[in-house]
């Protein structure tokens, strides 16, 4: 018998907090709006501390149902049940716990905003739906909350409506996802077709019971879900939507384009493994999107000016290492590196939201530096955190990255054993780029000489200073996290008890092929060598970032004039907005007139319309006299398709 | 069969009928300064009692009436409520919409009613005399309805081009009818069915579908025969919209349902294909032309010929599945359609003041809860789950993958995505645009009447997509007690799931 | 005897010609009528089959068509008037306020 964990509340309470500070917030003082906000985010993190102290006697997996059946169609059915299992209770723990942490500090830093109400109520709303997304125990509602998150997101990025690239990274974010879903969508549909349920259980099982089961659909499913994931991870192809999304406001980047929303892919890929597990194809598709993306970011990273873009990247570029460890069925490493990333990169951004907010708004590397005496709290917290990204014993980002790393090195499930080698390096290098583009932003904020306008600074009344203490514990926490948050998994080689992957081995120890690392006292030796070269080469990144950016602050623009072209590339991220923009974008809207019959429409969509002139004019003119809104040519229209029905009708009966 | 007095299963149609009939007389009877807001209220109420009747005859014995024209099952049932149901909160919002502008409103109210009287009659006619009776009562209604604002230049051409075209496409109907009474001998669906199985005159019978698919197609503005659209839903009242481009459609779809699967079942290897192209079509078409589109009426007038796109998707999975998917689809599509419309009438009033996207920028701020309505039609529109539109989509692609019409999946998934660009367009023109006080119109506070509309179909939308099971299950009783008709061969062929055909 | 072919051909092509002036007619009322040539079309074929099979049913259909083509037409006019009325024109080549 199985207690009830009122698993139905978790969800709800968020929800609650939405909906009381939808429809009241706009009347009620802010001290109120704060407390429902917090009380609720709190009470869910509260349960989920109650449910993982009971946890341990519990039988797994723990599956609670609501409504069975949700909805009935001839042939399959779905329930509204939620599933309870390590890896949600891990996925539980960081959502809640980095969420009231992060509602902690819109407090102090959303104070002086417009909308303070509309903040919270979102922010309520993403923890509704990333909750529903974790607990989902079909795949039909993990799509529920896959698109809720999404939407929430793109309430959050537009928040500032009065910028327009604010809602335009809205809507950039929304529309990338569509494309996304569309996949995950179409997996759906196919596991419907195939296997008559959507139920995580009796797929698995399913697939569980038919060894012989291999590739075929498998892999197309597999696939499907891959582009999901893309889109709601930010890999390639689907990135170019995570840097625009930094126009919301920093609590949000924090929470949902570092910490949760984004690892929804990962959570999803580590989620359905068995589906992985049988196709060598799609890990091996994961591994390279992953380790293309991983250091493609990197690079970008390393050039940009906006800090928050720089740690945008960033985030790109770690997911990629989290999907580099899913190809290689190193699930648990995965969801590892998910979760100390989720503890550095939030602070990273909350940090940057800092010295931001210390600086009046201001975003621009170039224009800050010197502040590490005058914001001490952020800078030493910031400092754990950029420790804990370039992988510095023993900051938690050293044992995630070794242990990705180190699968990696000893993948046995890519079809080729160079491929594992070749990838471990392009992980390597990336590690090395990290190194570099952390420290430069470190030293490009903290030291050297104050590049930023006092005047400006002074806008508050006070100058550049430190954050309330509503923003500084979260910091702190948040900071001790990176520090010691890495332990629970400290590896067998180094003398620790790896109980993190043990922990979720109910999860992924079911699988033959999520075993690929087997412990033996030379592989030991072999982590250790290799966790050493990962510490080496961030170490090498780190003196560069040193020579050029510290002690050397005028070498690096010189080799941007030297090398421009590079640095052109790099500035314009390649240019792959552009090229989507000419190769989709613009397209579409060219046949979206040639439906309309009509010419050009400028200023109706940001100037495409401009580019579209000389092709289309000429097509359409010819057009609009037949077209022009005239009841004979419509009539003609409907004769027309009348006389297409009708051959091809009698065409059909002829043949047929 | 039945000791069921006829007369019962046309008591909806009944009722709505002396409504119409008594909202008529007495509309001359009062002075012309009187408000005609007690007829309205007294339409409602017939509407009321019609719903409430059509929800009784679920409890009858599914069966014919009035020689084999009329049958009334669950099916019908379901669409008479759908029907009743779009008319009451038509009604609903549009009590205080010619309020001040126009005369002699109550024959507004009573064309509503007769032109739902059509629509009902079409769902239960098992004969195509009936059906055409039917078509013929509620499409001369909404001719008029599309001219109602006498005084704009605009709605009498919405009319007269909606009436042109619109008994055009009905002659190509009726000669469809003809065919098929010269190739089986009678003109009811189940004898033709008899008469289509038996395997005579297969060419004639060709042409026959042919050309009824055709009059269907300009009803429910599939593509090709959806030219007329756009223009007519930018010229007419908006509550008429709502109203027309919801109800007219459900009717016909039924009526196709009924031609389509039950009369012509064994020639499905005719009409599949030619629905397959049309759905494709209409999707494609449809989600284009609303991409570019300024004019909110119209760019809505090109999602509706979408979401018809979408609902022939699932006629084309021909399964009981298939069905049901149609009939809840059906369902989740009025509720939403209706509500934006109801929205644009009472933002933009009977001047329609707001034509343009641009014209609706900013204004979560001065109408919160008009906006957030909208807002929740236009997520559930795009297929945003926990609304209806998410799961009407699901449903019906999720019937349609379980017919092997992959390809037709993958084009509609590809088709929803690309729509969510223009309605995430009107969304952030209401709530990411800075609203311009300058172009500041007082509208009138909403009247309760309209509030209570609003409700419903804000309820409706969440209902059917939180806890859609209720409508499912009467949309599958409707397919089930109708489905196992002549083409149950050709439908178990077809479930089978088979991935890559 | 007439064999019935004879009559459908006629019924087509009467349904032709009025598919024909609906679509080169540029007078209101002229592209209405061409609508009632359509009709007629239909009941010509009705009462052809009807004749063929023996069916009485055939030429009670007619009979509604007529009716109905009465009350549209009635509703088709006053629309006319109405429309006469804003635009003073009956053109229809000139009613194209609203274009797609």
């Amino acid at each position: 018998m199985t207690t009830n964990m009122h698993l139905w509340l978790l969800p709800l309470l968020p929800l609650a907090g939405f909906l009381w500070n939808g429809t009241l917030g706009r009347r009620l003082p802010k001290t109120l709006v704060t407390s429902v906000a917090l009380l609720f985010s709190g009470a869910a993190f509260a349960q989920v501390l109650w449910i993982a102290a009971q946890f341990r006697s519990l039988a797994l997996p723990h599956v609670e149902s609501f409504a069975t059946p949700w909805i009935a169609i001839h042939g399959f059915q779905v329930d509204f049940s939620f599933l309870l299992d390590p890896l949600t209770l891990i996925m539980l723990l960081v959502v809640t716990g980095v969420g009231f942490l992060i509602h902690l500090y819109s407090v102090g830093y959303m104070a002086h905003e417009e909308g303070y109400w509309r903040f919270f109520a979102y922010l309520n709303l993403f923890l509704f739906f990333m909750l529903t997304l974790v607990l989902a125990e079909n795949f039909l509602l993990l799509f529920v909350g896959w698109e809720g998150v999404g939407l929430a997101s793109y309430l959050l990025i537009g928040f500032y409506y009065n910028k327009d690239s604010a809602a335009d990274a809205g809507k950039k974010a929304f529309i990338v996802n569509r494309i996304g879903d569309f996949g995950f969508l179409l997996a759906i549909f196919l596991l419907v077709a195939h296997f008559g349920t959507l139920s995580f259980t009796s797929i698995f099982g399913a697939i569980a019971a038919h060894p012989a089961m291999q590739g075929g659909v498998l892999t197309t499913i597999a696939l499907l879900l891959v582009l999901g994931a893309t889109g709601k991870s930010a890999q390639i192809p689907l990135y170019i939507w995570l840097p625009d999304a930094m126009e919301g406001p920093t609590p949000v980047s924090a929470l949902i384009h570092a910490a949760t929303m984004v690892t929804a892919g990962i959570y999803m890929v580590a989620r359905t493994h068995v589906l992985f597990d049988r196709s060598p194809l799609a890990l091996g598709v994961v591994a390279i999107i992953g380790a293309a993306t991983a250091i493609f970011a990197a690079t970008i990273g390393i050039v940009q000016t906006d800090i928050k873009r720089v740690l945008a990247y960033s985030t790109v570029s770690q997911l990629g290492y989290m999907f580099l460890a899913c190809g290689v069925a190193a699930y648990s490493s995965a969801i590892f590196h998910l979760v100390t990333h989720a503890f550095f990169k939030a602070l990273l951004f909350l940090a940057a939201g800092s010295v931001i907010h210390a600086l009046g708004g201001e975003q621009d590397l170039r224009a800050m530096g010197g502040l590490r005496k005058k914001i001490p709290v952020t800078f030493w917290t910031m400092t754990a955190a950029v420790f804990a990204i370039c992988g510095f014993f023993p900051f938690a980002g050293f044992f995630s990255k070794d242990a990705i790393l180190f699968a990696v090195f000893n993948a046995s499930v890519l079809h080729s054993l160079y491929l594992g080698k070749l990838l471990w390096g392009i992980g390597l290098v990336t590690a090395g780029l990290t190194s570099f583009y952390m420290f430069r932003l470190w030293y490009l904020t903290f030291f050297g000489s104050a590049r930023y306008n006092e005047e400006h600074a002074e806008h508050g009344g006070h100058g550049v200073h430190e954050s309330s203490w509503t923003m500084l514990l979260p910091l702190i926490v948040l900071g001790v996290l990176s520090l010691v948050g890495g332990w629970m998994g400290w590896p067998e080689a180094l003398g620790g008890h790896d109980s993190f992957a043990h922990f979720l081995d109910p999860v992924f120890g079911a699988s033959a092929a999520a075993a690929p690392v087997v412990m033996s006292s030379a592989s030991a030796g072999m982590e250790r060598m290799l966790a050493g070269l990962s510490m080496l080469i961030a170490l090498l990144g780190w003196l560069l970032a040193d020579i050029l950016y510290h002690r050397n602050p005028k070498l690096p623009e010189r080799m941007a004039q030297k090398c421009s072209a590079l640095h052109a590339l790099l500035l314009h991220k390649y240019w792959i907005d552009e090229l989507y923009g000419a190769i989709i974008v613009r397209p579409l809207l060219a046949i979206s007139r040639v439906v309309l019959w009509r010419g050009v429409d400028a200023g109706i969509v940001d100037g495409s319309g401009v580019a579209l002139a000389s092709g289309a004019s000429g097509f359409s003119s010819i057009v609009r006299r037949m077209q022009s809104g005239n009841i004979r040519s419509y009539a003609g229209w409907l004769a027309m398709g009348a006389a297409l029905v009708l051959i091809f009708v009698f065409y059909l009966a002829h043949c047929i | 069969m039945t000791a069921v007095s006829p007369a019962l299963r046309i008591l909806p149609e009944i009722l709505l009928t002396l409504t119409g009939v008594l909202v008529m007389v007495t509309e001359p009877l009062l002075s012309a300064k009187t408000s005609r807001k007690p007829l309205g209220i007294f339409a409602l109420l017939g509407t009321l009692a019609a719903i409430a009747a059509s929800a009784w005859q679920l409890h009858l014995p599914a069966g014919t009436a009035f020689f084999n024209t009329i049958q009334t099952d669950a099916f019908s049932v379901f669409f008479h409520l759908l029907i009743g149901g779009i008319l009451l909160v038509t009604l609903l919002v549009s009590l205080n919409y010619f309020e001040g502008h126009s005369t002699y409103v109550g024959e507004f109210y009573a064309l509503l009613l007769f032109s739902a009287v059509g629509m009902m009659l079409m769902t239960s006619a098992i004969e195509l005399l009936m059906v055409f009776l039917g078509l013929e009562i509620s499409s001369i209604s909404t001719y008029i309805l599309a001219g109602y604002r006498k005084r704009s230049a605009v709605s009498a051409e919405a009319s007269i081009k909606y009436f042109l075209l619109g008994s055009f496409a009905t002659a190509f109907f009726l000669y469809g009818v003809a065919l098929c009474f010269g190739a089986t001998g009678s003109t009811n669906i189940h004898s033709i069915a008899t008469g289509v199985a038996s395997g005579s005159s297969p060419l004639l019978l060709a042409l026959a579908l042919g050309m009824m698919l055709i009059g269907l197609g300009f009803k429910v503005s599939a593509a090709p025969f959806h030219v007329w659209t756009p223009d007519v839903y930018e010229g007419a009242p908006a509550p008429v919209v709502g109203f027309m481009s919801t109800a007219p459609k459900a009717a016909a779809f039924a009526v196709l349902l009924r031609i389509t699967y039950t009369g012509f079942g064994t020639m499905s290897h005719i009409w599949i294909p030619l629905l397959w192209i049309m759905a494709v079509a209409s999707m494609t078409i449809g989600n284009l032309g609303a991409l570019t589109q300024r004019n909110v009426k119209r760019m809505l007038a090109y999602s509706s010929i979408a979401h018809a796109g979408y609902l022939l998707v699932a006629f084309t999975a021909f399964s009981a599945d298939g069905l049901a998917a149609a009939c809840f689809y059906t369902a989740a599509y009025a509720a939403m359609n209706v509500g934006a419309f109801a929205i644009i009438s009472y933002l933009s009033g009977y001047d329609e003041r707001r034509v343009h996207l641009q014209d609706y920028a900013g204004l979560a701020k001065r109408h919160p809860l008009a906006s957030a309505a909208m807002a929740i039609f236009l997520l559930s529109l795009i297929g945003i789950p926990f609304t209806a539109g998410f799961f009407g989509k699901f449903y019906v692609f999720t019937t349609a993958m379980h017919s092997g019409l992959w390809i037709l999946v993958t084009i509609g998934l590809l088709n929803s995505g690309l729509a969510a660009f223009y309605y995430l367009r009107f969304l952030s023109q209401l709530y990411m645009q800075p609203y311009d006080a300058a172009q500041d119109i007082s509208e009138a506070p909403a009247q309760p009447a309209f509030v209570l509309g609003i409700a419903i179909l804000v309820a409706a939308v969440l209902v059917l997509g939180i806890i859609p099971n209720r409508v499912l299950r009467l949309a599958q009783a409707g397919a089930a007690t109708y489905f196992p008709c002549s083409g149950t061969n050709a439908a178990e062929v077809h479930t089978q799931p088979n991935l890559l055909r | 005897m007439i064999p019935i072919s004879w009559y459908l051909v006629l019924s087509a092509a009467l349904f032709s010609i009025g598919v024909g002036a609906f679509l080169i007619k540029r007078n209101i009322i002229s592209i209405f009528m061409s609508i009632e040539l359509m009709l007629n079309a239909v009941n010509l074929a009705f009462v052809a089959f009807a004749h063929h099979w023996h069916q009485v049913s055939g030429q009670i259909f007619v009979f509604f068509v007529m009716v109905v083509a009465a009350a549209e037409a009635a509703v088709g006019l006053a629309i006319i008037i109405a429309v006469f009325r804003s635009r003073e024109t009956l053109n229809v080549d000139q009613i194209n306020l609203m274009k797609l």
